[in-house]
């Protein structure tokens, strides 16, 4: 499989505060991609990274062929789908029109098209009923799922789901898990996935990258039962055992 | 080494806050030259939102200090002119002093402190919320989507709202004067007579000017609020603050132009 997202030797973090050195690892096309760590760990920054938010410090990292610059930010945006911790679903629309947005920028479709496929990507996730609901109306395993259907409107090649579990009930959590599992096989599409819940990334991860904060470094690379069961690092073997009574 | 410390870290801060404005003010322009090639990417009904909101909703209270203004310009000025009989001349300064100076002076103090401090916790509370970098993965620019529309919305709010302020304080004006048994119809006679076209047209450049100021003032504190418990209310404040300083060093410059032109 050819990859999709390319780092090589990046150093994470922000301007005068390095968290990582030294990452290197491809994400798969067709792959549900894990970034596990403790809190603060830098999963998320590099996640950031991947998604243009933030430029890395060192290395170099590819998206699709491509690195972040000015001139690859609009192309590379389209082929990108984020869902937010929070959902991130704009207040003041409802969410049929979260969901339009992106196409409504950036495709070619007319008015009733765009409805149509909006409410396509809707019942995807199961909430064609909530489409004229405004965000503040539903709850927040809802919101997460109208994220994923508007990080999906414009098929990007992969979705990056920030802590999809955070906050919500095991069962709301599980839901979601099999959500995520349902388009990748229907839809074929790449997920980069930053986590820390265990059931989750046993459930849905191929591979998974684990960081550790003392270390500054990524510390595990590999298919999340493997690490588990034959792991040398203590820390990556305490950090799966931890989750050895939900698995 | 601790007083040094904390005044290097305060010009630190203070050229940040400036690099900060003058990023957002490029960014600011050149989204504005893109739309004129594209004006289909303005977003109309948000700027109509917004202008609902700073202009209809702004209505009440610009009246009713407008109509004080008047009432207390109109008490303070006629103390004076009394003593040698010429109260009626009272008219002459309010009007000149509410359409030149003080109508839009005052009305953007207000639009600082209604619809400054809300634009800022807006879109302060979207930047905490991550919706500022959902736009930004979108491809979209927050500039375009959430700066333009208000920014628009302050500019065309602001003439209204002065001219809804100075009626209102010269309404105020007439009913002093009244019970000073100064007509009506002398003191409107007085009003049309000062008022020419070019003192309306002026107060309301400088009420669009002003408008300006306090939407890109407060967008602009907006989008640098600090992720903090009380990030957000920093914001608002900024926007009051910096809103008031903006609106009276422009006020400053235009006062020397005209002075300097004799305007």
């Amino acid at each position: 499989m050819e990859p999709v997202i390319e780092l090589d030797k990046v150093d994470a973090g922000y301007p005068g505060a390095t968290i990582l050195k030294n990452v290197s690892f491809d994400v798969l096309k067709g792959e549900v991609f894990a970034l596990l760590g403790t809190s603060g760990c830098g999963k998320s920054t590099i996640m950031k990274h991947m998604i243009g938010l933030n430029p890395v410090l060192g290395g170099k990292l590819k998206v699709c062929g491509m690195e972040w610059s000015d001139r690859t930010r609009a192309r590379l945006c389209r082929k990108i789908g984020v869902m937010y911790q929070s959902g991130a679903l704009f207040g003041n629309m409802n969410c049929l029109e979260n969901v339009m947005l992106p196409l409504e920028e950036f495709s070619r479709l007319g008015r009733k098209a765009r409805r149509e496929r909006a409410m396509a990507l809707l019942a995807d996730v199961e909430l064609a009923d909530a489409a004229q609901k405004m965000p503040a109306e539903i709850s927040g395993g809802m919101r997460k799922r109208v994220a994923i259907a508007r990080a999906m409107a414009l098929d990007p090649e992969v979705v990056f789901l920030d802590e999809p579990s955070a906050g919500l009930d095991p069962v709301t959590s599980a839901s979601l898990d099999n959500l995520i599992l349902k388009l990748k096989s229907e839809k074929a599409m790449t997920f980069v996935v930053v986590t820390h819940e265990l059931p989750s990334i046993f459930k849905i991860a191929d591979r998974c990258a684990m960081f550790d904060k003392s270390r500054q470094a990524m510390i595990a690379l590999g298919v999340p039962a493997e690490l588990k069961e034959r792991s040398e690092d203590p820390f990556v073997r305490n950090f799966f055992s931890r989750g050895e009574c939900h698995v | 080494m601790a007083l040094f410390d904390s005044m290097g870290r305060r010009w630190l801060a203070l050229f940040k806050g400036f690099h900060g404005n003058l990023s957002f003010l490029g960014e600011t322009t050149k989204e504005w030259l893109g739309m004129l090639v594209h004006p289909g990417r303005f977003r109309f009904g948000d700027a109509a939102l917004a202008f609902e909101r700073a202009a209809f909703d702004g209505l009440p209270i610009c009246g009713g200090i407008g109509f004080l203004l008047g009432v207390i310009l109109s008490f303070q000025s006629a103390a004076a002119l009394q003593q040698f009989g010429v109260e009626i001349y009272v008219s002459d300064l309010i009007t000149i002093g509410l359409f030149r100076e003080l109508g839009p002076l005052v009305t953007a103090i207000i639009l600082a402190g209604r619809s400054g401090s809300a634009f800022a916790a807006e879109i302060g509370t979207m930047k905490v919320d991550e919706e500022l970098d959902a736009l930004t993965t979108m491809g979209l620019p927050p500039v375009r989507f959430l700066v333009m529309p208000r920014v628009a919305a302050a500019i065309l709010a602001m003439p209204i709202l002065t001219i809804f302020a100075e009626l209102a304080g010269l309404v105020g004006g007439a009913i002093v004067l009244e019970m000073m048994n100064v007509p009506n119809a002398v003191f409107w006679r007085h009003v049309a007579a000062t008022a020419d076209t070019f003192m309306i047209l002026f107060g309301l450049g400088k009420a669009c000017l002003f408008g300006l100021l306090v939407g890109l003032v407060g967008c602009s504190a907006g989008m640098r609020t600090q992720n903090t418990a009380d990030g957000v209310g920093r914001a608002a404040t900024a926007a009051v603050v910096g809103g008031i300083v903006s609106i009276a060093l422009a006020d400053g410059i235009l006062a020397v132009i005209c002075y300097a032109w004799n305007l």
